[in-house]
């Protein structure tokens, strides 16, 4: 059972590694990487603050998106295009398809997050001369973003497990940046009392929290990370993976393939 | 369908239990997250910068801080903070997107200005909040009203606090305290029945409870002020009148110099000691207390001042 | 054993925005077929033949019924193991080789890791394209995706490899290729179910057809047996350019050449139509049964009923 998940995730893996969208998106996150050092040029003393800003932004924005745009046709595609036929009719288990995308995108996400992040560092290294010790927090920041990714991942998955391309898209995204100001909402819920409050309240907890996942301004600020954030971001992030995939896996087992 | 019901049950078994445990990390996150350090950084402390991130949302985005502005001091406040270093910027941002929310302004007179652990103890960002209000506001009599009383309350500077009282009272519609402010400045500055006209004022016209409950609370101390006052008064008279001290506040009433045991603002009778000083019976419940508290005392933290002034 | 059984099986979709149209896609069928056979599932387009495979393949779950292949439900999981699926004009993932498809498949398929490689050139020898092995997918002509479609449902030695369309699109050798490989499965003992629309390619190959119309059977059985069941014609030849009233009386189609005239007309009438040519005095050139077919009984079936809708609208 877990080998099929492995050999699902591989192609996966191998499909978006030869999807020529990726690397044009690449390319851009590293430019901006190195456009990074420029306009650090620009504004003396803080270089180094904004090779980290942009470059970490780079890294999660541009991660974002392609994971949406890989993870929205990952199922809906192989529907449309009836690849499916072939592979469901092997001792494949539907749940260990979806799974196997999950890992196959995600895995991709990783691969690609590294690369850039070498972009990131190789900027670093270019404007500070040398590394420092609070520079170890960056990648914290960095495994973060990678815990986005998981969640953006598993989202996507979810919607293009019953929804077109075009669709699946869209409420990605808005979930993305609804899931960036979850916090504010929940402090706007506190302030709102009586029903519509619980309803603010009840979609501030269903709504990921990108939020506490976003260190990049206070590593820019060489700031230290907790452990116990780090401990209960992970939990977050696995845990609410795990509803989306659930979800994904329930839509998905169901469908009538047309 | 033995197979597929056994991964629907078991994939809905997991969803809920997941998400369940989901929230409940969530809130640890929450708790966590206002305690660090991390919340001491904005991330974005510009406010052209955040202007131009807004995309248009100004006003959008201008609730959203000044949500954050008004969580950020309350959690703070409640946790007898010794500093407020992001309600400056935080209220800088919010009224640069919107400058037209007036009770961001008056937040900042309220809480900007006064010393810690009541405020940021930063007066001088509070004129230049509140003139940036003034500036896009000018027809709106409360800044002004707010701009003289930090210039009363917290940097003791008379004049320009009746100058700016003087000019907010020419605004139309302007309350009609503001001229009579103006007026009595010259005369009673420093005086206690000015600084209750103020704090009537604001405790009046105010629309924010943070802000109402902590009118209330100066108001309890002032009267409480007046109310010691007086008595110390009677006292002296009951002293000069029988050559000691009362041994407490009923022989007073029992010489006919008051007529009943007077009663301070939460409802307790005052008391007197054995050295002659009047003294209420807890100070720990009335905040700003100035006078009639024991020498030595240190005031408690801060009391909720939302639950207090709805 | 029976390779398939088919009990009662049945879809009905929902559609309209409030899913309350339903629109009947396959009635309630019962059919078997018998392990080592071909058999051929016939049908015009949208008869509910796919629908059907769909169903067997667990693509698609079913309103109503059951069905077993080699005696386990087709909702058991050990039955994917021991049948191998050729959709109706296949794709496949375009941005991989002929060779790793083919692995990715065996690898799904649970064939052993050191099986893998040996198998994979097998068939690509076998359907002929081992030289473009490592040419991406999206390179193929159609021809050439249907053998890789070929070879992927049977590199894991399938016992009843099902076909949807397989000729469809197919140049006629592609097509004599495909009946090749059917009729190698079945000399190895595999069971082959196929849907088609193409009567020739079934009447040459099947050992026994059903015939499905609008979502209902509408006939099942040995080709052999179908195909004479229908009445057939014959045909009379005579010298001469009359065509006798007589004659065309008896149902008969006539056609005349230069100088003989063609008749065709039931078998019945034989009797009756050469009377009448020996009174006419006409010379008779020849008597010729000709040999019904499985179209015949095909359009029979199909057309009786598409005339009956055609009455009641």
């Amino acid at each position: 059972m877990s080998t099929r998940i492995l050999y699902i995730a591989t192609n996966t893996f191998r499909e978006a590694v030869r999807d020529r969208v990726l690397y044009n998106l690449i390319a851009f996150a590293l430019l901006l990487s190195g456009a990074a050092i420029l306009v650090g040029q620009i504004s003396i003393d803080i270089e180094k603050l904004v090779v980290i800003n942009l470059g970490l932004t780079a890294v999660a924005l541009f991660g974002i998106v392609i994971a949406i745009f890989i993870g929205i046709g990952l199922v809906s595609k192989e529907i449309d295009r009836r690849t499916l036929y072939t592979v469901l009719s092997r001792p494949v288990h539907r749940w260990e398809f979806i799974i196997g995308k999950f890992f196959g995108l995600a895995g991709t996400l990783v691969v690609n997050a590294f690369f850039m992040a070498i972009g990131v560092f190789a900027a670093l290294l270019y404007v500070a001369h040398k590394f420092q010790a609070p520079d170890g927090w960056i990648l914290v920041a960095l495994y973060f973003v990678i815990l986005q990714f998981l969640i953006i991942c598993s989202l996507a998955l979810l919607f293009s497990s019953f929804s077109s391309p075009l669709l699946s898209a869209v409420f990605a995204f808005s979930l993305f940046v609804i899931g960036s100001f979850s916090e504010d909402l929940r402090g706007f819920a506190a302030l709102v009392k009586g029903p519509v409050g619980w309803l603010v309240k009840g979609v501030a907890y269903l709504v990921p929290n990108f939020s506490t996942l976003n260190v990049i301004s206070s590593v820019a600020h060489a700031q230290p990370v907790s452990g116990r954030l780090i401990a209960y971001n992970s939990a977050y992030a696995l845990l609410y993976s795990a509803v989306a995939l659930c979800g994904a896996i329930l839509i998905f087992q169901r469908r009538n393939l047309k | 369908m033995t197979e597929m019901r056994r991964v629907m049950i078991t994939a809905s078994v997991v969803l809920v239990a997941c998400l369940a445990a989901s929230i409940a990390v969530l809130q640890k996150l929450d708790q966590i997250r206002t305690g660090a350090t991390l919340e001491d950084v904005l991330y974005l402390s510009s406010p052209s910068a955040v202007k131009r991130m807004s995309l248009g949302y100004d006003g959008l985005m201008a609730d959203i801080y000044w949500t954050r502005a008004v969580q950020y001091f309350g959690s703070r406040h409640a946790a007898r903070a010794s500093q407020y270093r992001q309600l400056a910027p935080l209220l800088t941002i919010t009224t640069a997107l919107d400058p037209h929310l007036v009770v961001a302004y008056e937040f900042g007179a309220n809480f900007l200005s006064p010393e810690a652990p009541d405020g940021a103890g930063m007066p001088e960002a509070a004129v230049k909040l509140v003139e940036f209000g003034i500036q896009n506001n000018p027809d709106n009599w409360r800044l002004y009203y707010n701009l003289g009383f930090i210039y009363y309350m917290d940097m003791k500077d008379y004049a320009r606090a009746a100058d700016a009282f003087e000019r907010g009272s020419k605004v139309p519609n302007a309350h009609p305290f503001l001229k009579i402010l103006a007026a009595q400045m010259a005369q009673h500055a420093g005086e206690t029945q000015m600084a209750r006209a103020l704090w009537t004022t604001t405790y009046q016209t105010t629309q924010d409870k943070q802000i109402r409950g902590n009118a209330i609370l100066h108001l309890r101390a002032l009267q409480v002020t007046d109310d010691v006052t007086t008595l110390e008064e009677v006292v002296a008279q009951y002293r000069q009148v029988t050559g000691q001290l009362p041994k407490s506040l009923a022989d007073l009433v029992a010489a006919r110099m008051l007529r009943s045991i007077p009663l301070d603002p939460t409802g307790r009778p005052y008391k007197i000691t054995s050295e002659g000083r009047v003294e209420v019976a807890v100070p720990d419940d009335i905040p700003f207390i100035e006078k009639g508290a024991p020498p030595g005392y240190t005031p408690p933290p801060p009391k909720d001042l939302e639950k207090l002034g709805s | 054993m029976l390779a398939i059984e088919i009990i009662g099986l049945a879809k009905t979709y929902s559609v309209g925005f409030w899913r309350k149209r339903p629109k009947v896609a396959l009635r309630p069928l019962d059919l078997t077929v018998k392990e080592g056979e071909i058999f051929g599932f016939l049908g015009p387009n949208g008869a509910g033949k796919t629908t059907t495979l769909k169903m067997l393949m667990g693509l698609v779950f079913p309103t109503a019924g059951s069905a077993r292949i080699l005696g386990k439900d087709i909702n058991d999981p050990g039955v994917k193991a021991q049948i191998g699926f050729l959709p109706e004009q296949p794709y496949f993932y375009d941005y991989l080789t002929a060779r790793e498809l083919l692995n990715y498949y065996a690898q799904l398929s649970g064939v052993p890791a050191k099986e893998r490689e040996r198998r994979t050139d097998e068939m690509l020898d076998r359907v002929g394209v081992r030289d473009a092995g490592n040419v991406q997918l999206r390179k193929f002509s159609k021809g050439m995706l249907q053998r890789v479609g070929i070879a992927q449902a049977i590199l894991h030695d399938p016992k009843v490899i099902f076909f949807d369309e397989p000729m469809s699109g197919l140049d006629p050798i592609g097509r004599r290729e495909v009946r090749d490989v059917m009729e190698e499965l079945k000399r190895a003992g595999k069971t082959v179910f196929f849907s088609t629309h193409i009567l020739s390619d079934a009447e040459a190959l099947c050992d026994r057809v059903a015939i499905l119309h609008l979502g209902e059977l509408r006939g099942m059985g040995a080709v052999a047996d179908l195909a004479s069941s229908v009445q057939g014609n014959v045909e009379i030849v005579w010298k001469g350019t009359t065509i006798f009233p007589s004659i065309k009386a008896l149902n008969a189609v006539c056609y005349t050449t230069a100088d003989t005239v063609r008749a065709v007309l039931p078998e019945t009438n034989q009797d009756a139509a050469i009377d009448a040519i020996r009174r006419e005095r006409a010379r008779l050139v020849s008597v010729t049964p000709m040999r019904t077919s499985l179209e015949d009984y095909f359009v029979q079936k199909v057309q009786r009923i598409e005339t009956g809708m055609g009455a009641k609208a």
